[in-house]
């Protein structure tokens, strides 16, 4: 029931915004249009309702989007380089990279993290294992600690008090 | 002033958007060419919408431009990871200079 609530209340919101500016009307259409969402789809959206509760992930996550976002720059100016460069220095492979988070949307947003990062993507996930198999462009180490240490670590630090 | 800024936004973007095409001609193989893709056409995709909001301020144009934004960051990564995977799954080799490939080898230990 809970996460229903706090689904309800996220469509809610995202109605208001999409209608932007709110008059009457449409706020009493978005009503019913979130419940119905919420009542269908809740139990998928959230397993652990109750961390939403809490400031100090928020805080944390207020930190990770301009680390995001750096990285994210960093790897735009990163490709743009290899693209222009007339010799093409790439050296591709897919290496494997360990993870402790466990939760989904923690995985889901390290999967994201890493492909919006310089040179790496990633193709596929085994939560059972904990290991992403990660692409990557010029591949510096073979080895999956040195792999984890120059690919997850820094996003891991953070998400793990985000989201686990 | 923010119509000049909001202005610098879109050049950049559609400056990295340019570059994540010219990527997708030069790289060799699928796996590269996702690369180049997601990443500039991505944060291309991101400075555009995000000068459109800086030009529009907090209109009903602007507000749906920071969601089109965060929808976009959300999703594209998923969309990356799915091509990769199938094309994987399907057989679509590595590039032939390309170093390892850790999931090809891990694949064959699960079928033993």
């Amino acid at each position: 029931m809970k996460n229903k609530a706090v689904l309800f209340i996220i469509g809610f919101i995202i109605w208001i915004l999409l209608g932007w500016p709110p008059d009457v009307q449409h706020v009493i259409a978005g009503i019913p249009a979130a419940a119905v969402v919420a009542f269908l789809t809740g139990d998928m959206f959230a397993r652990r309702p109750f961390r939403f509760g809490n400031i100090i992930r928020y805080l944390w996550f207020c930190y990770y989007v301009p680390l995001f976002l750096w990285e994210c720059l960093k790897a735009n100016i990163d490709v743009a380089l290899r693209v222009l460069n007339p010799r093409l220095p790439i050296k591709p492979g897919i290496v494997k990279v360990k993870t402790t988070l466990k939760s989904d949307t923690g995985l889901t947003f390290l999967a994201n993290s890493i492909t919006l990062t310089p040179g790496t993507f990633c193709i596929d996930i085994k939560p059972e294992k904990g290991i992403l198999y990660i692409h990557w462009i010029d591949v510096r180490s073979k080895d999956i600690n040195t792999a984890t240490q120059l690919i997850a670590a820094k996003f891991e630090r953070v998400l793990k008090r985000i989201f686990d | 002033m923010s119509e000049i800024i909001g202005y610098i936004f879109i050049v950049i973007g559609l400056a990295f958007d340019i570059l994540g095409c010219i990527g997708l001609i030069r790289l060799p193989d699928v796996y590269n060419r996702l690369q180049a893709t997601t990443k500039c056409v991505t944060m291309g995709t991101c400075s555009i919408l995000f000068g459109v909001f800086v030009i529009k301020g907090f209109s009903s144009t602007g507000i749906k431009a920071i969601l089109c934004l965060v929808f976009l960051i959300l999703t594209a990564p998923v969309a990356a990871h799915a091509l990769a995977r199938g094309a994987h799954a399907s057989g679509v080799k590595l590039w032939s200079k390309s170093v390892c490939d850790m999931y090809e080898q891990d694949k064959g230990e699960g079928k033993r």
